[in-house]
């Protein structure tokens, strides 16, 4: 039992937060607002660190380490509200290929050339919930790859894509960055990754590894949404001192806060779960999202609240986190999705 | 990271669990603890776990424990409550106490003190909150004055809400010994025997009408100089300096509730038995008290990790106790929803432990320093915010 990452990886996380510290700024999301764009200089910063490829399996050009690896630098890019799909790329569309790669009965052509893309970082992906196969996929309109399901004759059925060979139709989102999309697209059997058995095995790993990758997104955002909070309160001054010396004010902080602290053990759990193989990731990934989800959400709320009108404006960055708070909340399950989810998981278990 | 237990860990489970199988009394077999005979059944309880030095594994040998680490006395805590083993009524003395004086105690305090806590032989209360002073512990006013031809001081005040105060043989307590001083200097924390001439106990019943704390008054009352734990006016520091440290992971083991939320799950499917559409409208809060109970054990797992590496739990103990003590009602506010009309019933039945759990948990944000106090830290230390 050693409950803690290591001093490497939190060294790894320390330095992408320079970077984006410097390549991320709130100016930047804004500039991605207006201009939306899969690929920028910052994305390739973050592909030579070696970070698209960190769960790519070395032999095709990654690093082969996990999910608990990614979770301390995928909470970096939800601090700064990264506008590039890193969470999905990297977390979870590169275990996806290779999970798809290590199944004799799953599979194309590409799969080998888009786990060298993903790891070079040559290539954005945009995953599918399997759940919502028809609902437009985030970060889809701009996306290089594109890892979509479809029914089958034996349900669900996974298929791959270059963006090349699907026209995607924009759809607006609250959060631009997000990049909405809906596929034209038909499943064929060029298109085809896996099915029956095999693909429900990759949908259920994916589904885990998004709900804790997108956790950990949230956790970023909930901490920087809870920073600003805290910063603004020591400066703003009502009644002639700052607001954050109200206890009305300490306690809508507080409560978010204590969310977050307990929201943080429970995402490194699944993410540990996840890379270990152990029988309950179902479980633990979903306390991790539901609870990454909740934290979230509340500091989105107290945010708000604490700074007022202001918060209100779009000339103030909060509504940056507060709209990429609320897409991730809903996204890969929300949090009464994986309450329930998990209810089902307990009963069967008895 | 690894979140599994070494072979070794899971071997000392295995000889926990032998252990607590053969000798756990029946659940609910003892009366409660807040009574005169209840607190004697549980004293014979820890009395026969001491005697096979299950009763405070993580202390060192010489004074009655096994001198494990604090993963392993999570593991025993698991298997404590999976055994459904009864209350602790010696938890003042060893999970309040005891860490204080591993800390500040002389050896001749250690030697003369954590045997018989360790065996229930001597159980504590905690002489803490005044009429005056709850929330805003440094206004205590109850004081201690030196004399020196006694060599000791002579305590006078009065002192309230002390757990097992009723029944307990000996209070830790702080008393003001400089008046002059600024409130949080010039206290100093003292070791009073409740058999000492002038001491008056008188038992308060609580919502649930048991006696379960008292007020404690004090009519010059002599305690000698070796009875002082730490330097005198230095009090506070003492009371406080622990909380950041392990006593702020050990109040409340993440097992109690992981153990009560499994009993909720039970409860859970035997709802969707009987009255399957009430059962539905509780499976979210169900779920939420699971969770709660799951995310409190990964949360206890990281912190005991830190302080294993040589950290310290810090400001973050108070983020801790808002959420077990929230946990703990979430988990029986869920059940008395599934038992529905029946949860008033206050008989023997299936239903009574989760009312008596309840009427438990509603003391949760109370005590140990109220959760409005406890946002105050978690803002002002964790996040920087101005004190008001």
């Amino acid at each position: 039992m050693h409950f803690a990452f290591t001093e490497t990886q939190l060294e790894f996380r320390d330095a992408v937060r320079q970077v984006l510290a410097k390549e991320c700024t709130t100016d930047d999301v804004r500039a991605a607002y207006e201009a939306p764009a899969a690929r920028t200089g910052r994305w390739d910063t973050l592909a030579q660190m070696g970070i698209t490829g960190l769960a790519v399996p070395e032999a095709h050009g990654g690093l082969g380490l996990g999910l608990v690896d990614l979770v301390p630098i995928i909470e970096e890019a939800g601090r700064v509200v990264l506008p590039e799909p890193l969470a999905m790329t990297a977390g979870v569309a590169g275990p996806l290929l290779a999970d798809v790669n290590t199944t004799a009965a799953g599979g194309n052509a590409h799969v080998v050339r888009w786990l060298e893309g993903v790891a070079s970082g040559d290539l954005t992906a945009a995953v599918a919930d399997a759940r919502y196969p028809k609902l437009a996929v985030a970060g889809a309109d701009g996306a290089d790859l594109l890892l979509l399901v479809a029914d089958g004759p034996d349900g669900p059925e996974l298929h791959g894509l270059d963006a090349t060979d699907a026209p995607v139709i924009s759809v607006p989102s609250l959060d631009p960055t997000r990049r909405l999309g809906e596929p034209a697209w038909v499943p064929s059997p060029e298109s085809l990754l896996a099915s029956g058995a095999v693909a429900a095995w990759c949908i259920a790993r994916t589904a885990d590894r998004a709900a804790v990758a997108t956790g950990a997104e949230l956790l970023g955002l909930a901490d920087a949404m809870i920073t600003r909070t805290a910063e603004y309160a020591k400066d703003r001054q009502q009644f002639g001192k700052p607001i954050g010396s109200f206890q009305a004010v300490k306690h809508l902080v507080a409560g978010a806060q204590v969310l977050l602290e307990f929201a943080r053990p429970a995402v490194y759990g699944a993410a540990w779960a996840i890379d270990e193989g152990t029988g309950d990731t179902a479980r633990a990934a979903s306390v991790a999202k539901a609870y990454a989800s909740d934290a979230a959400l509340e500091a989105a709320r107290i945010s708000l609240q604490v700074h007022g009108a202001i918060g209100y404006t779009w000339e103030c960055d909060l509504h940056l986190f507060l709209k990429r708070s609320w897409a991730l909340a809903e996204a890969w399950g929300s949090a009464a999705d994986h309450r329930a989810r998990l209810i089902d998981s307990l009963l069967a278990g008895r | 990271m690894d979140l599994h237990y070494t072979d070794a860990q899971e071997a000392f489970r295995d000889e926990a669990r032998s252990w607590l199988d053969a000798h756990v009394p029946a659940p609910r077999s003892l009366p409660s603890l807040d009574t005169a005979a209840g607190f004697e059944a549980h004293r014979a309880w820890e009395a026969a776990l001491a005697a096979d030095r299950w009763s405070v594994v993580s202390w060192p040998e010489e004074f009655g424990g096994r001198g494990v680490g604090i993963l392993e006395w999570l593991v025993f805590e698991e298997e404590y409550w999976r055994a459904q083993a009864p209350l602790r009524v010696s938890q003042n003395g060893v999970f309040l106490l005891a860490p204080t004086m591993f800390e500040f105690g002389t050896d001749a305090q250690k030697q003369r003190f954590l045997p018989p806590m360790a065996s229930a032989a001597e159980i504590w209360c905690q002489g803490w909150s005044e009429p005056d002073a709850g929330s805003d512990l440094a206004g205590i006013r109850s004081r201690a004055q030196r004399s020196d031809d006694e060599g000791g001081w002579v305590l006078s005040g009065q002192k309230t809400w002390a757990s097992r105060g009723a029944f307990a043989e000996w209070c830790f307590g702080l008393f003001r010994t400089d008046p002059e001083a600024e409130r949080h200097r010039g206290l100093t924390y003292f070791l009073i025997d409740m058999a000492t001439p002038g001491v008056t106990v008188r038992p308060i019943p609580q919502i649930d009408g048991e006696s379960g704390f008292a007020e404690l008054f004090f009519e010059d009352v002599f305690v000698p100089d070796e009875l002082v734990l730490g330097e005198v006016g230095k009090g506070w520091n003492v009371a406080m300096a622990t909380a950041g440290t392990e006593r702020g992971l050990s109040l409340r083991s993440p097992a109690r509730y992981s153990r009560a939320a499994e009993r909720l799950v039970d409860l859970y499917a035997d709802c969707l038995d009987r009255d399957p559409d009430r059962a539905r409208r509780s499976a979210d809060s169900v779920a939420q008290a699971w969770m709660d109970a799951e995310a409190y054990r990964l949360n206890t797992l990281w912190t005991a990790t830190r302080v294993l590496d040589g950290g310290s739990v810090g400001p973050e103990a108070s983020a801790n106790k808002i959420h077990w003590s929230q946990t703990d009602l979430s988990i029986h506010r869920a059940a008395l929803d599934l038992l529905g009309p029946e949860a008033e019933f206050h008989g023997d039945g299936v239903d009574a432990p989760w009312l008596d759990g309840f009427l438990f948990a509603l003391a949760g944000p109370i005590y140990a320093g109220t959760n409005e106090i406890q946002r105050n830290v978690v803002a002002e230390r964790m996040l920087g915010l101005p004190r008001g």
